[in-house]
C-alpha cells in the first residue's frame, strides 16, 4: 500500500545507523582491521636487508613456513625448527585446553551446585582474576616457580629439597603458566552451560539405576557439551596465538607461535615470514571460532 | 485369594528439613503397608508430605527417623540406584540428547542387561504406550501427552517393583488429563506393578485408586479404598477435603442427637458436644409439612446441569447445602425464602472427631 | 543431626578440585600483593614490613613516566572508544534489522577475534611506515591503537543498558512535546548514562592491561606500566614490579566492582 513510503523510511533508517556507526569503524578501519590487509600483502613481497620489506612479489614468506633452504647447497628441505615450534605451540595449547578442563569442569560444577545466595560469591572469585591484568598473573605465577621463587624457598626451608626445582624457563612453566591465566576462560562458559543444565534430569538418572560416574558421563557430559566445545575454544584460541605467557615463562628458546612472529619483525628481519604466520595463525582462530559460533547456536538451541 | 504380601512399607518415617528453630517436620511418624500390585494414592494439600514420603520410597531422602521397606527388606539407606524402584517425574525429566527409544532403554542399559533384551524390552515398551512410530524422534519433538507415555514407558521398562509416580497429570489439559487416568489404569493393570501415586486432585484419586491415603501436615489421615474415605471420612480434614460436606454441631445425650435448632437425630455418639458430617446427596429438600422434616428456608439455589444445589437456613442461622436431581419438567420450584422441610439420610451422618 | 541423604548433585572428588583451584588460583596473586610489602630484596623470603618498594617505584623515574604514560593513554583511548561506541550502540539497537548489520557487528567484535600478536604485529607494519612518511613518533599512535581494541569492551555494556530499555519512555516524550534532540537529551541519554560509564571503565582497564599490542607500537621511551613491567622480567625480579603489580591490580578491582555495581540488574 504505502510501499514507497516504507521503502523510504527503510533506507533512512540503514542510512542513520551506518551514520551513527561510522566513527567506530573508521577507527577500527585504521587500527584494526585495515593494517590486517597490509599484513596479508607484505606477506607475499621480498623481505628487506634490514627488516621491512622490497615491493617485489616473493612466495618465500609462505613457503618459509614449512620449508628452508640449506644456506650451502641451495636445497629446500623441511624447516624443522618451524615445526617444533608449531608443535609445541599446538601441544602446549591442547594441553592448556585439557587441563583446564579438568580442573575447570568441578571448579564450574561447584559453583553451579552452590545455594543461589552463594553463587554471586564464587562466580566473582571467578571474574576477579578473568579481568585481572594477564602479564600481572603471569609475574605472580612467575613468582611462585621460579628458582628462587615461592615452590623452591619453601621446599627448601622445609628440607624436602636441597637444589631448586627448575621449572622456570621450560615448556612445562609455560604449561603452567597458560593453565593459570586461562582457567576462568574455560569456568566461565561451562558454569553458563551448567547453569542451565536441569538438575532433575540427575534424579532421573539415580532413579534408573546409574551409578554417579555414569551420570557424569551418560548424562551431564553430553547435554552440556556445547558448553564444553565453547569452553575448551575459548581457552585453546588464545593459547595457541599467546605471547606473554611464554615469553615470561618460556624463556628465549621455548617459543611459541606469537614469539616466533615476533622474532621475524625484530632479530629474524623477515617480515614477509612473520606476515605469512600471522595469516595462518589468524585463519586457524577464524576456523576454531566458527566451530565456536556453532556450539553456542547449538547450545541456545538444544534440538533445532 | 492367598495372603497379600506387602510391597512397600513405611514404619515410623519422620522427614525433618532445616535445624533448629527453622526445622520443618514434612512427615511426622508415618507408617503405611502399600500392598502387591495395587494402585495406592497419596492424596492431600501442597506441603501435606506426600512427595517428600515419595521421595524417601525413591531413595532421593532418607528419613530423619524411621525405616522403609522394600518386599520386606530395610531400603533406608540404600542410594536410589541401588533400589529397584522407578519413577515418573512431574516434569517426566526425558533426557534431551536420546531419542525415545534410548529414553527407555536407559535403565536397562545402566542394568547392563544385554543388548537384545533393551531391544526386546524397549520394542514392548513402545507397543504398550503406542508410541512406535516416534521411537527415533528426540523427546522435545514429542507433545506433552507423548511425553508423559515416554517417562511412564522408561520408568515401566526395567520391571521395577514399584512404579512411583509424582503428580503425572498436572501438566496435561483437562481432556487429556483424562485420557491419562484410564491409560495409567490399564497399564497398572496390564503389568501388575504396584503404583504409588502422588496427586493433589481428590477426583484423580477417587476415580483411579485402589486406596488412598488422605495426608495432612505430615500426617496420614485416613487409609482406605475410595468408597469408605467419601462415604465414612475418618475426621474433619478429610471430610471437607475430599468432596462436599455439610458440618452440624449438636450436643449428645449418648443416644440421640439435639441439634442448635432443637431437631432430634437418631446417633449414636459420646456424650456431650458433637459435629456431624454429611454429604450434600443425602440430604433431601422436601415439603415443609413432610413429617419428621426439619424446618428450614431456602437461601439460594444454584443449578449445575443434571444437580441442582439448595442452599437452606436453619432456624439456628446453620447452612446445609443439598444436592438434588434437577427436575427435568415442571420440578418443584424452590423460591429463595420459601419454607421447606429437610430431611438427613439418618445412616449417612458421621459423627466427627477433629 | 546432619542429613544423610542422597545428594543428586555430588559427584566424586568434584568439590575438592573446586576448592584447590580456588586456592591456586589466588595463592600466587596474594603472594604477589604480600611481598610488594617486603622489606627485602627477595619475592620469596620474608623479611619484614615496609613500604621501600612503593617508594622506590615511585623516585624511578621510568616508573613515573610509564605510569604517567599508562594513564594518559587509557584516559585519551577510554575516552575516544567510548564516544564512538555509544554512538554506534545508539545506530544498532532498537531497531529492525537494516542492510549491513551483520558487517558492523563483525567490524566491532573483530578486536575480541583477531589474535592480539597478529592485530600487533599488523598495527606495527602499518604505523611504521606512517611514522616514515611523517617523522611524527608521538604517543597518538597508541592512543588510537587502544581506542580500537578497547571499543567492543565499551560497546557491550552501552548496547545491553539500552536494549534493556524501556522504548515507550521516549514515545512518552515525543509526545509531551520534546524534539528528537530534546527526547535524546533529557530522555535518553540520562537513561543509558549508566551504561556508558560502565563501558569507559571496561575500555580504561583494557587500555590500563595491554602489553602486546602497546610492545609492538610503541616508540622508543614510550614505555607504559605493563611494558615497562615486561622489560624487566628478564632480569632478577624485585618486589619493585610486586609493588606495581599490586597499584595496577588495585585499580582493576576497584574499576571493575563499580562496574558491577552500575550494570548489577535492579529488580
Amino acid at each position: 500500500m504505502t510501499s514507497e513510503a516504507e521503502t523510504k523510511a527503510e533506507a533512512a533508517r540503514t542510512r542513520s545507523a551506518w551514520l551513527l556507526s561510522a566513527p567506530a569503524l573508521v577507527v577500527l578501519l585504521f587500527a584494526a582491521s585495515g593494517p590486517l590487509l597490509i599484513v596479508l600483502a607484505y606477506s607475499f613481497l621480498t623481505p628487506g636487508q634490514y627488516g621491512n620489506v622490497i615491493w617485489e612479489w616473493d612466495l618465500n614468506g609462505w613457503i618459509g613456513i614449512l620449508f628452508t633452504k640449506d644456506i650451502f647447497d641451495g636445497t629446500w628441505g623441511l624447516a624443522d625448527a618451524h615445526m617444533t615450534i608449531f608443535w609445541r605451540s599446538v601441544k602446549l595449547s591442547l594441553m592448556t585446553t585439557a587441563i583446564t578442563f579438568l580442573v575447570g569442569f568441578p571448579t564450574a560444577w561447584f559453583i553451579a551446585t552452590r545455594p543461589p545466595a552463594q553463587r554471586a560469591f564464587w562466580l566473582f572469585l571467578i571474574t576477579i582474576p578473568f579481568w585481572t591484568n594477564l602479564l600481572i598473573r603471569t609475574v605472580a605465577i612467575n613468582e611462585v616457580i621460579r628458582n628462587e621463587g615461592l615452590l623452591n624457598t619453601s621446599l627448601i626451608w622445609l628440607g624436602v629439597i636441597s637444589e631448586p626445582i627448575r621449572i622456570i624457563y621450560t615448556d612445562t612453566a609455560v604449561l603452567i603458566g597458560m593453565a593459570y591465566v586461562y582457567l576462568p576462560l574455560m569456568v566461565l562458559p561451562l558454569y553458563a552451560a551448567i547453569d542451565r543444565f536441569d538438575m532433575r534430569l540427575l534424579e532421573a538418572g539415580y532413579d534408573l539405576y546409574a551409578s554417579r560416574i555414569r551420570v557424569l558421563r551418560r548424562v551431564i557430559l553430553p547435554i552440556v557439551k556445547p558448553g564444553i566445545v565453547a569452553g575448551s575454544i575459548l581457552v585453546f584460541v588464545p593459547s595457541l596465538g599467546a605471547y606473554v605467557t611464554p615469553r615470561v615463562l618460556g624463556g628465549g628458546k621455548n617459543m611459541m607461535i606469537g614469539n616466533f612472529i615476533e622474532l621475524q619483525f625484530g632479530q629474524g628481519r623477515n617480515w614477509p615470514l612473520g606476515a605469512a604466520l600471522s595469516m595462518t595463525l589468524l585463519v586457524v582462530v577464524m576456523v576454531a571460532l566458527l566451530v565456536y559460533v556453532r556450539a553456542a547456536n547449538k547450545e541456545g538451541n538444544p534440538h533445532g | 485369594m492367598p495372603e497379600t504380601t506387602i510391597a512397600v512399607e513405611a514404619r515410623n518415617a519422620v522427614k525433618t528439613f532445616g535445624q533448629g528453630a527453622v526445622a520443618v517436620t514434612a512427615l511426622d511418624n508415618v507408617s503405611v503397608k502399600i500392598k502387591q500390585g495395587e494402585f495406592f494414592t497419596l492424596l492431600g494439600p501442597s506441603g501435606c508430605g506426600k512427595t517428600t514420603l515419595l521421595r524417601l520410597i525413591a531413595g532421593f531422602e532418607t528419613p530423619t527417623s524411621g525405616q522403609i521397606l522394600l518386599d520386606g527388606d530395610d531400603i533406608t539407606n540404600l542410594p536410589p540406584n541401588k533400589r529397584a524402584v522407578n519413577t515418573v517425574f512431574q516434569s517426566y525429566a526425558l533426557f534431551p540428547h536420546l531419542t525415545v527409544a534410548q529414553n527407555i532403554g536407559f535403565g536397562l542399559e545402566m542394568q547392563d542387561r544385554p543388548r537384545a533384551e533393551i531391544k526386546d524390552t524397549v520394542a514392548r515398551m513402545l507397543a504398550l504406550v503406542q508410541l512406535e512410530p516416534m521411537a527415533d524422534r528426540k523427546t522435545s519433538q514429542l507433545s506433552g501427552g507423548q511425553q508423559q507415555r515416554v517417562a511412564l514407558a522408561r520408568a515401566l521398562a526395567p520391571t521395577p517393583k514399584v512404579l512411583l509416580l509424582d503428580e503425572p497429570l498436572s501438566a496435561l489439559d483437562l481432556k487429556l488429563r483424562k485420557e491419562m487416568q484410564i491409560e495409567l489404569k490399564r497399564l497398572q493393570q496390564e503389568t501388575g506393578i504396584t503404583f504409588v501415586f502422588v496427586t493433589h486432585d481428590q477426583e484423580e484419586a477417587l476415580t483411579m485408586s485402589d486406596r488412598i491415603a488422605v495426608m495432612s501436615a505430615g500426617l496420614i489421615q485416613q487409609v482406605g479404598p475410595p468408597r469408605d474415605i467419601y462415604t465414612r471420612p475418618a475426621n474433619r480434614f478429610v471430610a471437607s477435603f475430599i468432596g462436599e460436606t455439610n458440618f452440624l454441631a449438636g450436643i449428645s445425650d449418648g443416644a440421640r442427637v439435639k441439634l442448635g435448632n432443637g431437631a432430634m437425630l437418631d446417633v449414636v455418639a459420646p456424650r456431650g458436644p458433637v459435629g456431624l458430617a454429611i454429604r450434600p446427596e443425602q440430604v433431601r429438600v422436601v415439603a415443609v409439612d413432610t413429617a419428621g422434616a426439619i424446618l428450614a428456608t431456602v437461601a439460594s439455589t444454584v443449578y449445575f446441569g443434571t444437580d441442582t444445589h439448595v442452599h437452606v437456613t436453619l432456624s439456628d442461622g446453620t447452612e446445609i447445602v443439598a444436592r438434588q436431581q434437577s427436575p427435568a419438567t415442571g420440578g418443584v420450584e424452590m423460591q429463595k425464602g420459601a419454607a421447606v422441610g429437610v430431611v438427613l439420610a439418618q445412616d449417612a451422618l458421621q459423627v466427627m472427631g477433629d | 543431626m546432619a542429613d544423610r541423604s542422597f545428594e543428586v548433585a555430588r559427584l566424586p572428588g568434584f568439590k575438592f578440585i573446586a576448592i584447590s583451584a580456588f586456592v591456586l588460583l589466588y595463592l600466587p596473586i596474594i603472594t604477589l600483593v604480600v611481598f610488594s610489602f617486603n622489606s627485602g630484596q627477595s619475592v620469596a623470603l620474608w623479611e619484614g614490613f615496609s613500604f621501600d618498594w612503593y617508594g622506590k617505584a615511585w623516585a624511578n623515574e621510568a616508573v613515573k613516566g610509564a605510569t604517567i604514560r599508562s594513564l594518559i593513554i587509557a584516559a585519551s583511548a577510554s575516552a575516544i572508544a567510548t564516544t564512538v561506541a555509544t554512538m554506534a550502540a545508539l545506530g544498532t539497537t532498537r531497531r529492525k534489522a537494516f542492510k549491513g548489520q551483520t558487517f558492523i557487528y563483525v567490524m566491532i567484535n573483530q578486536p575480541l577475534m583477531v589474535p592480539e600478536i597478529v592485530t600487533a604485529v599488523a598495527l606495527l607494519i602499518f604505523f611504521a611506515s606512517i611514522k616514515v612518511a611523517t617523522g611524527y613518533n608521538g604517543l597518538i599512535y597508541l592512543v588510537i591503537a587502544h581506542a580500537a581494541f578497547c571499543i567492543p569492551f565499551a560497546y557491550l555494556p552501552i548496547r545491553a543498558r539500552l536494549e534493556g530499555m524501556d522504548l515507550t519512555l521516549e514515545t512518552a516524550a515525543a509526545d509531551l512535546y520534546a524534539s528528537h534532540w530534546q527526547a535524546f537529551r533529557y530522555v535518553t541519554l540520562p537513561l543509558m548514562l549508566p551504561g556508558i560509564i560502565a563501558g569507559a571503565m571496561l575500555a580504561f582497564v583494557i587500555s590500563l592491561d595491554d602489553v602486546v599490542i602497546t610492545e609492538f607500537v610503541k616508540s622508543g621511551g614510550q614505555d607504559t606500566l605493563p611494558t615497562y613491567m615486561l622489560g624487566q622480567m628478564r632480569r632478577a625480579v624485585t618486589p619493585e614490579v610486586n609493588a606495581i603489580s599490586t597499584v595496577l591490580l588495585a585499580l582493576t578491582v576497584v574499576m571493575l566492582t563499580a562496574f558491577f555495581v552500575l550494570t548489577r540488574k535492579k529488580d
